[in-house]
Formats: structure tokens, sequence, C-alpha cells
């Protein structure tokens, strides 16, 4: 059943067990029932892109997986490691292996650039301060914002400050990064430099997992794409085929309603 | 009589009036610490200590002043400790103020975007990790002008402490105003000395609070 699943030949297989696990997932809040019942096996490198309505369940599914929303049932691993709430110890270990960008950015706004991006491997990773700022420095470079290390963020463009966000993510060296609809707060002439940005991490073969609503991203980018509908994973396959040919009417009239 | 020169009646308010400072100031270092401790217990406690907080809170902003005092002072000795009017009024104004603190620093705390407890938790940073380095320093600059506007609000509260019989400024106007039978001219120095204190508080807060709105916006 495996091999049939993995596109990456049987030898391969053995190596690339899911780097994110998620079984018979649910999650309500109080008696509305947000997500009912989602599987899905992320291969390490995958690039995945959820899509659909808002209310679907998109946003809360991806919270579940770095432990920012508590499911009621099921359950979920990220490097074999489960996902356990009660276990400050246990979160502590997974976010570091998780990280997450914002659809508002969500900086530091007391802390300089440079700060906002050091402080967790200084307080999570025990680094020195000198190497957490040469790293840091490495990592605002990647981004582009080299020149940017002193600027607070209140004085950055909405797309400089969420390419921060995304240097501060990576700084901790996370297996997975998790995009929660990181364009959608941008200006249009801002959303191209952002995505390029994830779009590098992609081809370093970095695993992202991404709520989005830029098709046409999810459309390039993308090694399968999500569609979420009431709570349930409706429609998943790659871009192609879920673009080219989607099967379910669902699916169809969410896609020719971002036409209009 | 006619003995009393209005140096005499300025010089007794000015004695006194170190004990209204001295309360002041024990009363919001005791409070701001109290209060201190009990925003860390509402924020990192659970729901047990967040309902306890809320409801030591509800008792001291639902009752007057005047009451806690009362109840200081003669609900301790009912309990066979001997309780000096100083301590049962330190003691209470201690309560107060932590009360109040700790819901104005509260209030502050919440007013930080949840997106900032998401981001650092995200980083995998601690609960007392996200308070130091995150939550508390951006709230601490909000807290700064309603924090020293209270103050004006505790220098005038200590007026109280008089009803228990504890010396400071308003006793003091009061016993030298029976001795002089010029309650105008005594109460009207009274009233002048708690405003010398008051409005340089009050003018600090005004001025805080222009400084952090500014950097604000």
């Amino acid at each position: 059943m495996a091999a049939v699943l993995e596109s990456t030949p049987g030898a391969a297989a053995q190596s690339t067990a899911p780097i994110v696990r998620i079984t018979a997932l649910r999650k309500s809040y109080g008696s509305n029932e947000v997500l009912k019942g989602i599987d899905l096996d992320v291969r390490r490198g995958e690039v995945i892109a959820i899509i659909g309505k808002s209310g679907s369940g998109k946003s809360t599914l991806l919270r579940c997986i770095n432990g920012l929303e508590v499911f009621q049932e099921g359950a979920l691993t990220v490097d074999g490691r489960p996902l356990l709430h009660e276990s400050a110890m246990a979160m502590r270990e997974l976010r570091q292996r998780v990280g997450m960008i914002f659809q508002g950015f969500n900086l530091f706004p007391h802390l300089s650039v440079g700060r906002n991006v050091m402080l967790a491997p200084m307080l999570v990773k025990g680094r020195v301060k000198l190497q957490a700022a040469s790293q840091a420095r490495k990592l605002l470079a990647r981004v582009g914002l080299e020149e940017k290390f002193d600027a607070m963020p209140e004085q950055l463009s909405g797309g400089q400050q969420q390419r921060v966000a995304i240097a501060r993510a990576l700084a901790m060296e996370p297996a997975v990064l998790l995009c929660d609809e990181i364009t959608s707060a941008l200006d249009p002439e801002l959303v191209g430099e952002v995505l390029r940005v994830v779009e590098s991490l992609a081809e370093e073969g970095m695993t992202l997992l991404m709520v989005t609503h830029e098709m046409n991203f999810a459309r390039k980018v993308a090694d399968r794409v999500i569609f979420m509908h009431q709570g349930r994973v409706h429609e998943m396959g790659p871009p192609e085929q879920l673009f080219g040919s989607p099967q379910t009417p669902e699916l169809r009239q969410f896609l020719s309603s971002l036409h209009d | 009589m006619n003995d009393f020169s209005l140096w005499d009646i300025l010089r007794n308010l000015l004695l006194a009036l170190r004990w209204t400072v001295a309360l002041s100031a024990i009363a919001f270092v005791g409070g701001g610490l109290v209060g201190a401790l009990l925003l860390l217990a509402r924020l990192g406690g659970g729901p047990f200590f967040d309902k306890a907080v809320a409801l030591y809170v509800q008792l001291f902003q639902g009752t007057p002043l005047l009451m806690q005092l009362f109840l200081a002072y003669f609900g301790i000795a009912l309990l066979g400790i001997d309780v000096s009017p100083w301590t049962a009024a330190a003691l209470a104004l201690t309560l107060y103020t932590s009360a109040f603190l700790a819901e104005i620093w509260r209030g502050c705390v919440a007013s930080i975007p949840k997106g900032q407890w998401e981001a650092s938790s995200s980083l995998a940073l601690r609960f007392g990790e996200q308070l130091r380095h995150i939550i508390l320093p951006q709230a601490l600059k909000i807290a700064i002008p309603p924090t020293v506007g209270f103050l004006v609000q505790v220098i005038k509260g200590t007026a109280l402490a008089s009803v228990i019989g504890f010396v400071e400024l308003t006793k003091a106007g009061s016993m030298i105003s029976n001795a002089t039978f010029k309650p105008f001219v005594v109460f009207s120095c009274v009233a002048l000395m708690y405003f010398a204190l008051c409005f340089p508080v009050s003018l600090l807060a005004r001025q805080l609070e222009r400084k952090t709105h500014g950097r604000r916006a």
C-alpha cells in the first residue's frame, strides 16, 4: 500500500518516512466541529498548498501541526514524535522542528530586526550572541534584507516585515515550515518579493505547508494541492490534476469563484 | 487661642506630611510587589488562580477603602493580634493598591496582540521567556501612564487612614484645627499640601502618556 502511494522508487521509500503524519484528526470549538477527521502524510521536502473557502478549516489544520490549536481526537506526529499538548517539554521539542509564518507577520515590535531573528536561537538553542548575530545576518541576507539588521520592524514595509518573519522562523532550523496566508495582508505589489523567498525555500528542499489564496503560486510551486471543504480534505492531488480537472463540484465551484 | 502662628500650623502639618508620603510609598511599593505576584499568578497559574485573583480584585474594587481600613484595624484585633493604626493602614492600603495595580496591569498585558503570544510560542519559547522577553516589555510601556496616574489615587487614599487614628496629614489637620479653631486656614493648608504632592505626579503621568503615545503612533 505504501509503495503505491509513494511516488519515489521503493528503495528511497524506506528513508522517506513522512515528516508530518496526521491521523483521524478531529477538532471542535464547543459543539462546532471544524476538522472532521483529517488524514495526511507529508513527505520530507514536499511542498503542499492548502486551498479552500474561509471557514473550511485550513488555517486550523495548519495551527494544529505546531500545537497552537488543541485537537480533541486523532494523532499527529512530526519526525516520528507525537504531539503531546500536556507536556511542555515535548511541545518545546516539536516547535523547534516546526516553524510558522503568520498572515500578520507578528514581528516583535520592541526588538530590532536582528534581535527578532536572534532571540529564539539564543533562548531556546542556547546560542551565544555573536554566533546568533552572524546567523541572523546570513538569514537576513538570504531574504534580501542584510542592511536592515538594526532597523525596527515598524520602519519596514509589509513585504520586508514578512521576509524578516521568514528569516526569524528559519533561524530555528525547522524541518517543516507552516505558512498561514502569508501574503494576504500585503499590498499587491509586495506579494512577489515574499513569494520569491518561499519559492527559493521550496527549491532548497524545505518541507512547506502553506495555506494560500495565490493559486498561480500553488500551481507553480506545490507538489500537492489539498482542497479543504467543511472540515475535510475534499480533494487532493498534484496541482495539474486539481486545477486542470477538478473532480468534485465543490472544487469546481471554488475555482470558478476565484475568476469572478 | 492666638498662640498658634501660621508657621506653627504649617510646621506641624509638614511633620505629618512625612507620614502621608511614607504611607503612600509603602502602599505603592508593597502594592506593586503584591500586584505583580497577583498578575503572574493570574497569567500563569491556570484557571483556579485566574478566578481567585479576579475575585480578590473584585472584593477590593467593590468595597470602600474606608471599610477595608476598618476591617484591617478591627478585624486583625479580633484575631487577638495587637495591631497599630500604622500597621493596619499600611496593610490595607497595600492590599488595596495591589488589587488595582494587578487589574491595570492585566489590562495592559491583555492589550498585547495575540499574535505576539503565538509567534513566540511557535518559536518554542517557554511561558516565562515569552513574558520576560516579548509580552512584559511591551506591556510595561503601556502600563506606565495609568500606573503613575493611580499613584495619585493612593496618595489621596491615605487620607482615610485618619479614621483609624493614624496621624498623617489629614488627621494632623483636624487635630490642629481643633486646637486653633481655624479650620479654614488649616484645611486650606492641608489641601495645598496634597495638591503639591499629587500635581507633580499627575504632570509626570501626562508627560509619560504623551511620550509613549508619540512613540506608538
